[in-house]
């Protein structure tokens, strides 16, 4: 939908506000660009409708260059929400809304019956507020119509500018909400710049975390919270909201990293020993990739000792209990309640990970909430 | 010579001279008239031209603000070698006395128009002259307005200056009332031309009050 190639924005003074980004958005989707001040995010949506013209490299919107458009053209089918919302103070709520349909030179009863469609969508009762005057409608209010305005041209492309960071707290939320709703009815292309990050976290498909000029990380909001990417990105979501974002441990956390495994050409002699060594009571058979590819048990070996040319290819089990690194602690839980089982292999993209036990169940849960106490004493 | 004496002259006086009354204030109309057109026609546009501008802005206005500080007196006798005596010197002059308020009040009207409206405007496409024409201008309005009365008033006071260049208008009696020491007289033009000033003024005023967008009225 909007692709950026290797885009880069220097200002006369040699400021390097934007270094290098490649970037995607697709259809449909949240796109959240956030970071410290400073860091581009505002630049990078505003190449978006030209109003900032990057230094080189390659804006394409639907396949177009946008270097070939019309700014003027391009701008009237991208929607456009600002921070300090900017509705027209001597236009009534209806001309506010309308203007972009009167640009684009629609016939009136088309834009009226947007406008109506329009309020009614935000709640707002079009018979009562079509007449009124911005000043006569609250911050929230306002910014409902500044949405409705963005939208009223039907772009496909909706631009945002910290939209709702200077309203209270209570309007912030709501429109936050509804803004997610109205996503799911309308289905539009949002690139959302914000400094929120429980907004992000919120509203976000896909969340862009920038610094100076660059996109560290581009995931969606759980894969960010789960898996930052580096220090900064840790420090920026800040270790309570990881927390409280994830909720409950996975998999992941409960596993002993050091899974006892054995590949599947041992005799079954090499795998006795490895179990008396381990001091385990089963041994994961993994192949050259750490795939898992299934498991022998200590009565197994046993019960086959004798037979000297089997390896424990031949005689383990291919069906095994497994769980995906993030699988929740509570199906975790139900295993070892349902099963009699004393250790749960841990795989990610079918390779073993890691294992968990019934002790590094009850360790991870506890570590984790210690974690989480002692973050809140913050 | 008694207070009901002087009124009783001074009615006399309208009512003999109401002629030559008429005729100082149709004259004086004209002058204020032509004056304003032009002020206005030439101010409304170079301040909006300046606000596109800014560096030229202070240079223009101030040179705009110099030729107000002239004596109009004294600019009114030093156009007579250009444009010599008559009703273009003076409009000349007036029209340059009546610049400034309403440069000035253009330019500070458009300079101030919230540039959140003008950010929305262009970023919802709108083309310059469409931010100029939709947003910059109907919300300066008020502004710009209250720069145009200001300078009416001033203009209507100074054009009784026009009477030296022989351009006519009330100052043509007061002018006349000083020579002969009759201060009738010079009532008779001065009391009309101040009435002209107030009820301009006032209708100014509501004007103003009118063309105030509803949706920025206080």
């Amino acid at each position: 939908m909007i692709e950026f190639k290797n885009v880069t924005k220097q200002y006369a003074d040699g400021f390097e506000a934007i270094k290098s980004i490649d970037l995607k958005v697709e259809r449909a989707e949240i796109l959240t660009l956030i970071g410290p001040s400073g860091c581009g995010k505002t630049t990078t949506m505003k190449m978006i409708n030209r109003l900032i013209e990057p230094t080189s490299g390659q804006i394409l919107v639907e396949g177009k260059d946008i270097k070939n458009v019309d700014p003027v053209e391009l701008r009237r089918n991208i929607g456009y929400v600002i921070q300090q919302i900017g509705l027209m103070p001597h236009m009534t709520i209806e001309d506010n809304i309308a203007l972009i349909p009167k640009l684009k030179k629609w016939p009136k009863e088309r834009y009226l019956a947007k406008v109506d469609e329009l309020l009614d969508m935000v709640g707002l009762d079009p018979s009562l507020y079509k007449k009124r005057y911005p000043n006569e409608l609250s911050g929230g209010q306002q910014q409902r119509i500044g949405v409705i305005r963005a939208l009223a041209g039907d772009p496909q492309i909706i631009l945002m500018d910290e939209p709702f960071s200077a309203l209270d707290p209570l309007s912030r939320e709501q429109l936050q909400d509804e803004l997610v709703r109205l996503q799911e009815e309308i289905q539009k292309t949002v690139v959302f710049v914000t400094h929120d990050m429980d907004e992000a976290l919120k509203i976000s498909t896909r969340i862009a975390i920038m610094r100076t000029g660059n996109i560290l990380q581009l995931d969606t909001p759980d894969r960010i919270l789960r898996r930052p990417k580096d220090k900064f990105v840790r420090e920026f979501i800040g270790e309570k909201r990881r927390m409280e974002g994830i909720g409950n441990p996975t998999a992941s956390d409960l596993m002993h990293q050091r899974a006892v495994s054995i590949s599947p050409k041992r005799g079954l002699a090499e795998a006795f020993q490895v179990i008396k060594n381990e001091r385990v009571d089963k041994l994961f058979v993994v192949g050259k990739q750490m795939e898992l590819l299934g498991v022998v048990s200590l009565e197994k070996l046993t019960d086959h000792y004798k037979e000297e040319d089997k390896t424990v290819v031949d005689i383990m089990d291919k069906q095994v209990i497994k769980v995906h690194t993030d699988e929740a602690v509570g199906e975790v839980a139900d295993i070892f309640t349902n099963r009699d089982i004393n250790a749960i292999p841990v795989v990610n993209d079918g390779k073993l990970s890691g294992v968990i036990t019934r002790t590094s169940l009850i360790r991870g849960i506890a570590e984790w909430e210690q974690k989480k106490g002692g973050d809140e004493n913050e | 010579m008694s207070n009901s004496n002087f009124i009783q002259i001074l009615y006399q006086t309208f009512v003999e001279r109401a002629d030559l009354i008429k005729v100082g204030i149709q004259e004086h109309l004209i002058l204020v008239l032509f004056a304003m057109f032009f002020a206005i026609i030439i101010a409304v546009p170079l301040g909006v031209f300046l606000t596109n501008y800014k560096k030229l802005a202070e240079p223009i206005i101030g040179i705009v603000a110099v030729v107000q500080t002239i004596p109009s007196l004294a600019l009114l006798g030093f156009m007579l070698p250009l444009v010599g005596i008559g009703k273009t010197n003076a409009i000349i002059a007036l029209t340059a006395y009546a610049l400034l308020p309403v440069l000035r009040n253009t330019y500070t009207g458009i300079s101030e128009v919230d540039p959140s409206t003008i950010e929305a405007g262009k970023g919802m496409g709108m083309k310059r002259w469409q931010i100029l024409g939709m947003i910059q201008i109907p919300l300066a309005l008020p502004v710009i307005m209250a720069g145009i009365r200001t300078s009416t008033v001033i203009t209507i006071g100074t054009a009784t200056l026009a009477t030296f260049v022989g351009a006519g208008g009330l100052g043509n009696i007061i002018y006349r009332g000083i020579t002969m020491q009759n201060t009738q007289l010079i009532l008779a033009g001065a009391i009309p031309a101040a009435l002209f000033a107030i009820i301009t003024d006032f209708i100014l005023k509501k004007f103003e009050i009118k063309v105030t967008p509803q949706g920025i009225r206080s």
